[in-house]
């Protein structure tokens, strides 16, 4: 379904032996400023205003002290600058027990995401190339459970695997939230290695398979090379969609494991102290540094990777 | 690949589901066993560990006599109905506009969508200082000359719920306007220069003639977006943690405290059963309309 919807990316390419496509000659005709045109880039402008603002405010915010702060305007830059909120958020701001900074959580993000990443990938990217190549029966019945399973809210299945991963002695560790990242990744990105890999010629996979290839040997040797963008579009969704989780951190990494999202939570929403405001956007700002570096690089590879998640189904 | 299934087919099936053994396992374990089991469990007694108790619709009862739950209700359907209904006004119309062969098209894109690389957490971070009324945006109006400006949705008992709903079109909007520009691009270009020699106005042809041609994208958009504000949760404790009072609690959140917090498993689960029940409603339907489109061909 919606298959319209990415057809222009799966399109198999063509190659044009002309290597000079038909252009229009001579100079672009200037484009003359309608009202409609004004109009149309007013409102581009209002909008860009609501989405960028906030930024602007997380990194003036960050770079004031707090009795500038109190003089109550958020959209000043600071009179005094100053990097102090930075260090703090990541080397001395309470996160609960203990007053170690965000950079804790920094590193247990780092050591959540990367093991979930690579096994959720491995898992799901095998499982949607047996789903495009080696059909058994019952295997599209599965595949839908598993796509219809992701709409399923997490609330509904939190406990029930609190009970699997304890008894399988995984529970608070980084083992555990490791597991339930593969788990909840599963449908999105075999939903996407399956697209993909039915979008690659099945002659390829015939001909690997008359010179004797097996399962393995056609999927490690012919299939991921030719595979990689899909790789990456992969690594852009679940490193940002890891880190970016809240829930599943909070319930199975276990109190020293939580990852940045709940230390930052903590800091933020810590009930005694004094609120300080500049060090709460400079570790917002901090948290969000990853996915967003992630988003600005990426660039249309991650809008890729959303759109995929948009036609599950 | 019917040459193939005379091949070997033992072999074939073997190694396959060998490959798929975590798909299966997930499949059947975590997706169908454990939503049962917490459906099961729903009907029981169980405190703080599960109990074989069964006490019929007790917790239901109990769950829609608790203000609490009714609050979360309500404020889900209130955030529910107009998160969908402006995330897909915006949302079309900014993807319209793009659409206009506008310049600087990808750095409107890429403005208009950096906030659903962010995180809840970080949103409702942002948006509590934002929106807080002592030093936020109304503080820095006031003391710009307007000394009667008011925003102060979030100190609200009624109005908390919009300021949620602020922050969470802030970081979602960019997504369906995404999936919108993609829908309006996949159309076939010759309708526009039919609509164009017909004279119809531009407007007129997005929204009687794109709109009815991107059903399919707009309707999967619909289900992904709806099931996702179902489970809305961080945004509300990293934002305002239920208050002020428990005036913007959610499903999601009275789910997790009764479940881990206060020790009352039962009333999670029957929590949690209606949030599944509102899902299936979603997209049941849905999913029996489109696999009845494919099944058609």
């Amino acid at each position: 379904m919606t298959s319209e919807l990415l057809h222009d990316q799966q399109k198999p390419r063509t190659y044009s032996f002309d290597a000079r496509p038909h252009e229009p000659a001579g100079a672009k005709p200037a484009k003359r400023l309608s009202p409609a045109r004004i109009m149309i880039y007013s409102l581009l402008f209002v909008a860009t205003l609501y989405y960028l603002l906030p930024l602007y405010v997380m990194v003036m915010t960050s770079l004031k002290g707090l009795p500038e702060i109190r003089l109550g305007n958020i959209f000043s830059p600071p009179m005094k600058l100053t990097f102090a909120p930075w260090v703090k958020a990541w080397d001395g701001a309470c996160t609960g027990l203990y007053c170690e900074g965000l950079k804790v959580g920094f590193w247990n993000s780092i050591k959540i995401t990367v093991p979930s990443t690579i096994v959720s990938i491995a898992v799901a990217s095998v499982n949607g190339y047996a789903l495009t190549n080696w059909k058994f029966k019952g295997s599209e019945v599965f595949f839908a459970i598993l796509i219809f399973g992701s709409f399923i809210p997490y609330q509904v299945m939190l406990f029930p695997l609190v009970i699997i991963t304890r008894e399988l002695g995984i529970f608070g560790s980084l083992s555990g939230i490791v597991f339930i990242h593969t788990i909840f990744g599963m449908p999105i990105l075999t939903l996407l290695f399956r697209n993909y890999f039915m979008s690659l010629p099945p002659e390829l996979f015939k001909a690997a398979r008359v010179d004797g290839a097996g399962f393995w040997r056609i999927f490690l040797v012919i299939l991921v090379p030719m595979s990689l963008p899909i790789f990456a579009v992969a690594l852009i969704l679940q490193v940002t969609g890891i880190w970016n989780d809240f829930l599943f951190g909070l319930v199975f990494a276990g109190l020293k494991n939580f990852p940045m999202t709940v230390q930052l939570n903590n800091i933020v929403n810590a009930t005694q102290g004094v609120k300080e405001y500049n060090v709460n956007m400079a570790a917002a700002l901090l948290t969000g540094l990853v996915p967003l570096s992630i988003y600005f690089i990426s660039g249309k590879l991650f809008v890729r990777g959303i759109a995929a998640g948009a036609v599950k189904g | 690949m019917s040459t193939l299934k005379r091949s070997n087919p033992l072999f074939r099936n073997l190694n396959a589901k060998i490959a798929a053994l975590p798909m299966i396992a997930t499949t059947l374990v975590v997706f169908l066993g454990c939503s049962i089991w917490t459906v099961v469990y729903s009907f029981t007694k169980s405190r703080s560990l599960p109990l074989n108790d069964f006490v019929g619709l007790m917790q239901y009862e109990r769950l829609f006599r608790t203000s609490r739950w009714l609050i979360s209700l309500e404020n889900i359907v209130i955030y529910g109905v107009f998160a969908l209904v402006f995330s897909f006004v915006v949302g079309f119309v900014l993807a319209a506009l793009i659409d206009q062969k506008i310049r600087f098209e990808s750095t409107f894109r890429t403005i208009f969508l950096y906030p659903f690389a962010l995180s809840f957490i970080v949103t409702g971070v942002v948006w509590q200082w934002i929106l807080n009324p002592t030093m936020g945006l109304q503080a820095s109006i006031r003391s710009m000359g307007w000394e009667s400006f008011t925003f102060d949705l979030i100190a609200g008992r009624d109005t908390v719920i919009y300021a949620l709903l602020i922050a969470g079109l802030w970081q979602g909007t960019g997504f369906v306007m995404v999936l919108m520009l993609a829908g309006i691009r996949s159309t076939d270009d010759e309708i526009w220069k039919a609509a164009r020699i017909d004279g119809i106005p531009t407007w007129k042809t997005y929204l009687f003639i794109v709109i009815p041609m991107m059903r399919g994208v707009i309707m999967t958009t619909l289900v992904i977006v709806a099931a996702g504000i179902v489970k809305l949760y961080d945004l509300v404790v990293a934002m305002t943690q239920g208050g002020p009072g428990i005036s913007s609690e959610v499903p999601a959140k009275y789910v997790y405290d009764f479940m881990f917090a206060r020790g009352n498993l039962g009333q999670g689960l029957a929590a949690s059963t209606v949030m599944l029940t509102t899902v299936l409603i979603i997209i049941i339907p849905w999913a029996y309309l489109e696999y009845g489109r494919k099944k058609k061909g």
